[in-house]
């Protein structure tokens, strides 16, 4: 029978069709341009709110920092809004892949012999991609306000590692979110937690100032140990035991993110 | 396949498909063998995009026995893609990209040799003539470049076997010939073809062999003329002034249909001594008009049905849309 002669496996064109759709992805950015702006002016407006408008007071309040100022608030936020700007991203990602979903192109890519994971690792790989760029924005916009780092440059490429990473978890939890929703409002509704958690995490004022309960929730949600670890990195400290948990926390949001986009994504529907 | 007699392209046996409540299928069978072009008749509603979706592996049936290119659609679905291009209801194309991003796109993702896209993309641009709107984004076609387009994307990879739902609804009459014309090329070089549509114009212009669905069943099968010949005058309609003068010679014509609404009438042309006849009870002052019609759908419906072919219902003629954003998900 034919079956046998011309089955070819598909996985061959796994890493093939994933670049051609992260093309499509990229091209998607430079052809609409709005979306990514948007996207990366979140953070920085973030970054010029808490160090203009809370900054003086906020750098006067810090622990372990005799006569702290706005500066020194600076230096502390940094890995947070860093963490914001790959969140923002991502929360692009959940967008992007609703309004695919909206539109007639994927009922033609369901019906051809391409890896089927593809459509989505493209989105994936893209925010990546983006995530490096909007990361590099907001930390030249941090330099430009006074921002300045002790640590080298192998403690800056673990940095990005370690931001690419996040991009990477967050982006297949997105995904998911993008294809759990009914419609592009719900998609970029469902991922505005992932930008308000660093709120509730150590990325702007120590743990050890909130009360009891809310203490608890910020110093063991997974965005702490990852702005400690970043934070650690960056002005040349071990981050120790916050970058094994760091490591954990994105390891396990991307198998959780992964198999759940695949699982929405490859199920035929039945209506 | 070899060891078939005659190729088969798509075989479906007893396919039902329901949504809840709603028996959108109620078991179709139907054959279409290698180089010939099958065209599913029907109104909206009447299962015609359920029943390509499942044929394309879009949509799982409940119950059948479906057949594509020697594959089966459930445990074979690989094979089924592999064979197959699907042009449908919707515009399957990107916004974003230009008219030549789209064909490198397509061309990529059927794994083309790098070296030969260039010249076939070219060549399918100038074939569809989309070669001057090449460079400009997608978004700013027609309807009939966009279709045109999203026809060259299916043929790109050189598919034998295509699936076009609804390719010229929407379309204005030139571009609709255009696409027929196309589409002919394709059946001149055997590619098989199963096309939906709801004109019985575009199924005689284009099939070998025509399918009317109605309610989820295939009610009648034949050739376009063998349909056609079961409605040989076509129909007459008479515009009437007032609707008490139609409501007088509706109840003398049991076998007319009358429109209150219109003020029309609508009975079977079976030939000159009929035309007579329904003249002969018509006055001059009640009449607005009259004309002639060839044989259109509604002719084949009437004559096989016994109700015309409007859209079943008023929910169902949307749900074909919405179980198509289903399957898309």
């Amino acid at each position: 029978m034919s079956t046998q002669t011309m089955t070819r496996p598909t996985t061959n064109y796994v890493v093939r069709d994933s670049v051609t759709m992260l093309r499509r992805n990229l091209l998607h950015w430079v052809r609409y341009p709005s979306l990514a702006i948007m996207l990366v002016a979140q953070p920085i407006a973030f970054l010029l709110l808490f160090v203009y408008v809370f900054g003086g007071t906020m750098g006067a309040g810090l622990p372990g920092v005799s006569g702290g100022d706005r500066s020194d608030y600076l230096v502390f936020i940094t890995p947070g809004i860093l963490i914001m700007a790959v969140a923002s991203v991502a929360l692009g990602t959940a967008i992007e892949v609703a309004m695919d979903m909206t539109g007639g192109i994927i009922a033609r890519f369901r019906t051809m012999d391409i890896a089927k994971v593809s459509v989505l690792t493209g989105h994936v790989l893209g925010a990546v991609a983006k995530t490096l760029l909007a990361v590099a924005v907001t930390l030249a916009f941090a330099m430009l306000l006074g921002y300045r780092s002790e640590a080298g440059l192998v403690d800056w490429l673990t940095a990005f590692a370690l931001l690419v990473l996040m991009a990477f978890a967050m982006t297949w939890l997105t995904v998911g979110m993008g294809l759990a929703a009914d419609s592009v409002e719900t998609a970029s509704n469902t991922p505005i937690f992932l930008v308000m958690l660093p709120f509730l995490s150590s990325g702007f004022v120590p743990t050890e100032e909130m009360p009891w309960g809310l203490r608890q929730f910020a110093e063991h949600q997974p965005f702490t140990p990852m702005i400690d670890s970043l934070r650690a990195v960056t002005s040349g400290a071990d981050p120790g035991m916050d970058l094994w948990l760091a490591l954990g926390w994105c390891v396990l949001i991307a198998a959780i993110g992964y198999l759940w986009s695949r699982r929405l994504f490859t199920k035929v529907p039945t209506k | 396949m070899l060891c078939m007699t005659r190729n088969t392209a798509i075989s479906v046996a007893g396919l039902h498909k329901r949504y809840g409540d709603n028996e959108v299928l109620k078991g179709v069978d139907l054959e279409v063998p290698e180089g010939t072009v099958y065209a599913l008749l029907g109104p909206n509603g009447s299962g015609k995009t359920t029943a390509v979706n499942i044929m394309t592996t879009l949509l799982t049936p409940d119950a059948g026995e479906i057949r594509v290119a020697g594959y089966d659609v459930q445990r074979e679905s690989d094979g089924v893609r592999r064979s197959i291009g699907v042009t449908g209801q919707f515009s399957a194309i990107d916004e974003f990209h230009t008219g030549r991003e789209n064909l490198k796109l397509m061309a990529d993702l059927n794994h083309l040799d790098r070296r030969r896209a260039p010249a076939v993309i070219d060549d399918l641009l100038e074939r569809f003539e989309l070669a001057d709107a090449a460079e400009r984004r997608a978004q700013t076609y027609s309807g009939g470049m966009k279709r045109r387009l999203d026809l060259a994307m299916t043929l790109i990879g050189s598919p034998r076997l295509i699936f076009l739902d609804e390719p010229t609804t929407g379309l204005d009459p030139r571009s609709r010939r255009e696409l027929w014309q196309i589409v002919r090329e394709q059946i001149a070089d055997g590619v098989t073809v199963l096309l939906t549509t709801q004109y019985l114009d575009e199924a005689d212009q284009l099939a070998h062999r025509v399918g009317v669905l109605d309610g989820g069943r295939i009610i009648a099968e034949g050739s376009p003329s063998q349909l056609k010949s079961q409605v040989p005058g076509g129909h007459v309609e008479v515009q009437f002034n007032d609707a008490v003068r139609l409501a007088e010679v509706a109840a003398v014509l049991p076998e007319a249909t009358a429109d209150p609404e219109s003020l029309t009438l609508r009975m079977a042309n079976e030939g000159v001594a009929s035309l007579r006849w329904l003249l002969d009870r018509l006055d001059d002052d009640a009449v607005a008009g009259l004309t002639v019609q060839s044989p259109d759908l509604d002719d084949v419906f009437l004559a096989l049905t016994g109700h015309a072919a409007q859209n079943q219902e008023e929910s169902r003629d949307g749900n074909d849309e919405e179980k198509t954003t289903e399957a898309v998900r």
